[in-house]
């Protein structure tokens, strides 16, 4: 399968990553390989019947109770923002 | 005496006959820290202070002559992808460089209550991509046995500090391998525990379905004695459980006599180096002359678990990955246009080349239209796999092969092709994908005098045979005894 | 062109855990942005999910309370997309593996009982709040609310005009307050619906185009929103336009809808299962013992008033739609001997007082047995129909006792005739001209005298005594 630079811009978009010209043209080359490599080993095995397997161990069901904790205090949560104002995390104007 | 020789339990016991003091202790790694670290590069944070401090109050409860748990007073090295409440924690990250966790992470809770002195945060792979340590912001990791060559990744710091005596032992991660791996390249000891053993609360995650926080010592009793201490049920963490060990040094016996090893044909022909091949082969002797019972296997899926790890991977980790967003923490782009712009610029600059690749990958198989060719199907071949290697343990009770298809390798030669650095984890992830338990421990040295590492794979929950084995090789063929030649 | 109008809703409801869904943080409304926030919520490294089973247990009520089958076997999912108001810039909510499916809800409109389809209902977080800051520095974010539980209710595009929306919703809301499910408090935004609408002329089977409006939330809006949202789309096809697939923004204020100009490539939410969380297994057990845990149901509560208190099926319906309202209702009627008196109070002032002052039945300001007491009052004759109406007002600006107002303001009535005679004989020869005038076979004149004494009594003269004495006085003359 092909990569195309424009796949690559893309999901960079969908990713929210800025990459650089060069980036991108290394990247396209790097995905391509990648991306048959593991497509076309996988597609060697027939997996028709064969169930995905998300968890590795065979446990469902848990749960918390339904109880309150203390949260942290706002300034542990708000001391790593790289902007911050009134309490709050601060973004640039958010447009709808 | 030189101090930082000593393993976590001989420390521990000449602390207990006061013959050493838990400051004196702890000075012996800051001053080894002094000397080596702008060599080597394993830290990206040294605590110096807060060690002393921590030496001394632990050392009065020592005088004191209260009981305290093995590993009280013995200085440790933490990945720095393991949250430390009030201690940068980077993973290795641009995008983190200046992250400083409310929170203490489970397993420093755990290492905190029985009294261990942390030295400082260990250099890794960016979030923990990479399998040579090149990958990190803070610059390269040099393997101690040669400094031209990579540590392993991604736990290089860890594996490298362990090596050199800048840490008595370290805490590292293992999602597909970074702790064997740096352990078989340094020559050290490193255990992968059965997923959902150790808490992954407070572990930065890169692939949640396989984290685990993973111990890197210098032998084997080292290493069950630290899983003693971070092993263990976390309600904060809904995937951890009660592994059903209380004592994990009890499996320390000098015994394998009928203890069935299976030998995967498939790991050993291809891309393994011949040298590698030799040393587990020599291995596989010992342990028949010990009494154990080798018999040759065949795992016909060995060679799909690679291109399933890494999709696997990459989709949760380009998932994981996405609330660096430069908003809560973390880095921000000084320049920026709006909203987006900020996203991707922060995203960007933050990320390094390797991460980036991988939140690419994970976000093309997540994709529209590709979920079922990749994902899903990634999912059905780790089925297969599993059940792989859940026959394969009705036969026997360990496999054992390389860690690594090679020793350490020049840094710069496997930069180039990504596909080459990702086919270093072959022997690593499928204990990863199909939940098993590993130990790499060191078993000779290549022509060049560097460390060849192999690997006893347990099933689930089977770190009691594979500890017990590895105890078993350590005792009768001179114990540790090479790393000492460290740098 | 006859046109026909196609609605489905997504309806998002808040739970009423007291811990948000997978942290221990509180849920509790308002409090200081950022207060109510842990490692979990902010989305911070290493911090993971632990599943609130009281989620679980009100999503499974939920469904069971509106018809749903409850999935054995359902899954969390991460639902990806960058937002600032989404911490971890995934949402945990469910997509192929939901809690509950295929349920309906019965309503009725004009007389008509119809079935409206619901298709699903799961478990998802809730987001944080963006604050768009006044003094121009950009947008505040405040993630005390992220991570708060919510059920989202999918339904089929069943209902055919806003009649039909409104009824819908106001039952489901009915039902998610009667199981305690959600506090329905639409203000605070704990339930707010998704509105996706498209046209098709009549006959024609396919459906038109859709639209969809986020975040309605209020009845008033949701049927305002559909009306002008039917109204464009017909208006948009009538004149050879043609609808466009888009998200709008409904404008409450303007009472209009506007696009909000469509990305141009589709958000792409690359769903995968949660690797932090296992799978929920519900077995019949747990069902039965979340079922044995549902109260009587709007539907049989107005059956039962019907039935055992004997009010009127309209006024039975209004008065169930709302739990508390219902709860009122059934408390003044128990306390009284007169439900249907109640229920005429409760229909008439009180709904009105309620719509007049904006305030939700669960503050209508006085004690349901106050109400009975008034009640009473007026039935023994102490007061009349119209002072009580005076008590009624008292009662709601100072929740006091009927009987202490009226006896505080003396308006019992007065049933003394010889006082009432002298008020007469007074009035008579106060009014020569009425007086001919009824006696000249004007009986609207006896109206008019009626109505003096009452003005001289201050209405409290018994108007029965009145009527009576009134009569023997003039025949007298
Ligand atoms: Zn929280």
């Amino acid at each position: 399968m092909a990569i195309t630079k424009e796949d690559i811009e893309r999901l960079a978009d969908l990713a929210r990553l800025n990459l650089t010209p060069e980036e991108i043209e290394k990247l396209t080359g790097d995905m391509e390989t990648i991306i048959n490599y593991s497509m076309n080993k996988l597609n060697e095995l027939n997996t028709d019947d064969v169930q995905p397997m998300e968890h590795v161990l065979p446990v469902r069901n848990v749960f918390r109770e339904d109880i309150c904790e203390q949260s942290f205090d706002r300034e542990d949560i708000l001391k790593n923002a790289p902007e911050k104002a009134e309490g709050c995390f601060l973004v640039p104007k958010v447009v709808e | 005496m030189e101090l930082t020789k000593l393993t976590a339990c001989q420390a521990a016991d000449k602390i207990r006959k006061k013959e050493i003091s838990v400051p004196e202790l702890t000075y012996a790694y800051l001053d080894k820290i002094i000397e080596l670290n702008k060599k080597i590069g394993a830290y990206i944070t040294v605590c110096g202070q807060e060690a002393e401090k921590q030496a001394d109050i632990v050392q009065k409860k020592f005088d004191k002559n209260e009981e305290l748990p093995l590993i009280a007073g013995i200085p440790a090295g933490i990945n720095d992808n393991i949250c430390t409440s009030g201690v940068l924690t980077s993973c290795g990250s641009r995008m983190l460089s200046n992250f400083v966790p409310p929170y203490d992470a489970t397993v420093i809770k755990k290492l905190s209550q029985n009294h261990a002195v942390l030295l400082g945060k260990l250099n890794m792979d960016e979030f923990a991509m990479g399998s040579s340590n090149e990958t990190s912001w803070y610059g390269q990791v040099k393997n101690p046995w040669d400094p031209e060559r990579v540590p392993g990744g991604s736990g290089g710091g860890a594996a490298a500090a362990v090596a050199s005596k800048m840490a008595c032992f370290a805490l590292g991660s293992d999602t597909g391998g970074s702790a064997r791996l740096a352990a078989s390249f340094c020559g050290v000891v490193g255990l992968r525990p059965t997923y959902g053993t150790v808490s992954r609360y407070g572990l930065v995650a890169f692939a949640s379905s396989m984290d685990q926080a993973a111990p890197v010592t210098r032998d084997v009793a080292d290493c069950a004695a630290v899983m003693n201490v971070i092993a263990g049920y976390d309600p904060l963490d809904s995937i951890s459980r009660d592994s059903g060990y209380e004592d994990y040094t009890s499996f320390l016996e000098n015994d394998v006599k009928g203890l069935k090893i299976g030998l995967p044909k498939e790991y050993f022909s291809g891309a393994v180096q011949k040298e590698v091949k030799e040393k587990v082969l020599d291995a596989a002797k010992v342990f028949e002359s010990l009494g154990a019972e080798i018999e040759e296997i065949s795992l016909p899926l060995f060679e799909y678990a690679l291109p399933a790890y890494y999709i696997i991977s990459s989709a949760e980790a380009s998932s994981n990955l996405a609330q660096y967003d430069g908003i809560k923490y973390g880095y921000r782009a000084q320049q920026f246009e709006d909203l987006v712009d900020l996203y991707k610029k922060s995203r960007g600059e933050g990320f390094g080349e390797e991460v980036k690749r991988r939140i690419l990958f994970g976000t093309y198989v997540l994709g529209a239209g590709n979920y079922d060719v990749f994902y899903n199907k990634a999912l059905k071949v780790k089925r297969m796999i599993f059940e792989e290697y859940q026959n394969a343990y009705q036969k026997v009770d360990i496999i054992l092969g390389p860690t690594a298809p090679s020793t350490a390798f020049k840094i710069g030669e496997k930069t180039v092709d990504p596909l080459d650095m990702y086919l270093i984890d072959a022997y690593t992830v499928p204990v990863n994908l199909a939940g098993l338990c590993a130990i790499s421990l060191p078993c000779g040295f290549d022509s060049s005098g560097l460390p060849v590492g192999m690997q006893l794979i347990g099933k689930p929950y089977g770190e009691g045979t594979i500890l017990r084995a590895a105890f078993t090789y350590e005792k009768n063929t001179g114990g540790n005894g090479g790393i000492d030649r460290g740098v | 062109m006859e046109y026909e109008v196609v609605i489905g809703l997504e309806i998002h409801a808040e739970l009423a855990t007291k811990s948000k869904i997978y942290c221990g943080c509180t849920t509790e409304f308002g409090g200081e942005p950022n207060t109510h926030c842990c490692p979990g919520c902010i989305g911070m490294p290493g911090a993971l999910p632990v599943l609130n089973k009281a989620v679980v247990e009100y999503a499974i009520k939920a469904g069971l309370a509106t018809n749903c089958e409850i999935s054995h076997y359902s899954r969390q999912d991460r639902k990806h997309y960058f937002y600032p108001d989404l911490a971890k810039a995934y949402q945990i909510s469910q997509c192929d593996y939901p809690l509950c499916r295929n349920g309906y809800l019965e309503i009725e409109v004009n007389g008509e009982k119809k079935k409206i389809g619901i298709t699903r209902i799961h478990i998802e977080e809730d987001a944080g709040k963006l604050i768009h800051d006044e003094y121009g520095r950009g947008t505040f974010v405040d993630y005390n609310r992220s991570g708060v539980p919510l059920i989202e209710i999918v339904t089929e595009p069943d209902m055919r005009s806003s009649a039909e929306v409104k009824a819908f919703f106001e039952k489901l809301k009915a039902i998610l307050e009667y199981t305690a499910v959600s506090d329905c408090k639409m203000q605070e935004g704990s339930l707010r619906a998704d509105i996706n609408l498209s046209v098709r002329p009549k006959g024609q089977k396919e459906f038109g185009v859709r639209t969809e409006m986020k975040n309605l939330n209020s009845i008033r809006a949701i049927v305002r929103a559909v009306e002008f949202e039917a109204k464009r789309q017909i208006l948009e096809l009538e004149y050879g336009g043609v609808i466009e697939r888009e998200t709008r923004r409904w404008d409450d204020v303007k009472g209009e809808s506007y696009s909000m100009r469509t990305k141009e490539e589709a958000t792409d939410y690359r769903y995968m299962p949660d690797p932090d969380l296992y799978p929920i297994y519900v077995d019949q057990e747990w069902i039965e013992q979340i079922r044995a845990t549902i109260p009587e149901l709007p539907d049989d509560r107005k059956k039962r008033f019907i039935s055992e208190l004997g009010i009127p099926e309209y006024d039975a319906s209004i008065i169930t739609a709302s739990k508390p309202l219902a709860d009122f209702f059934e408390a003044a009627a128990k306390e009284s001997k007169n439900a249907k008196a109640i229920s005429n109070w409760v229909m008439g002032d009180l709904m009105k007082k309620l719509n007049d002052t904006g305030l939700e039945p669960s503050d209508i300001p006085f004690a349901p047995g106050n109400l009975a007491r008034l009640v009473s009052l007026i039935d023994e004759n102490v007061i009349s129909g119209k002072i009580a109406k005076q008590v009624f007002d008292i009662m709601w600006e100072t929740g006091e006792d009927p009987a202490d107002i009226v006896e505080k303001k003396g308006l019992k009535v007065v049933t003394d005739t010889d006082a009432i005679r002298s008020v007469i004989i007074q009035v008579i020869s106060a009014n020569p001209k009425s007086v001919e005038d009824y006696k000249s076979g004007k009986t609207k004149a006896m109206g008019f005298l009626i109505g003096q004494i009452m003005r001289e009594t201050k209405g409290k003269a018994d108007p029965q005594a009145v009527n009576r004495l009134l009569k023997e006085e003039l025949d007298k003359l």
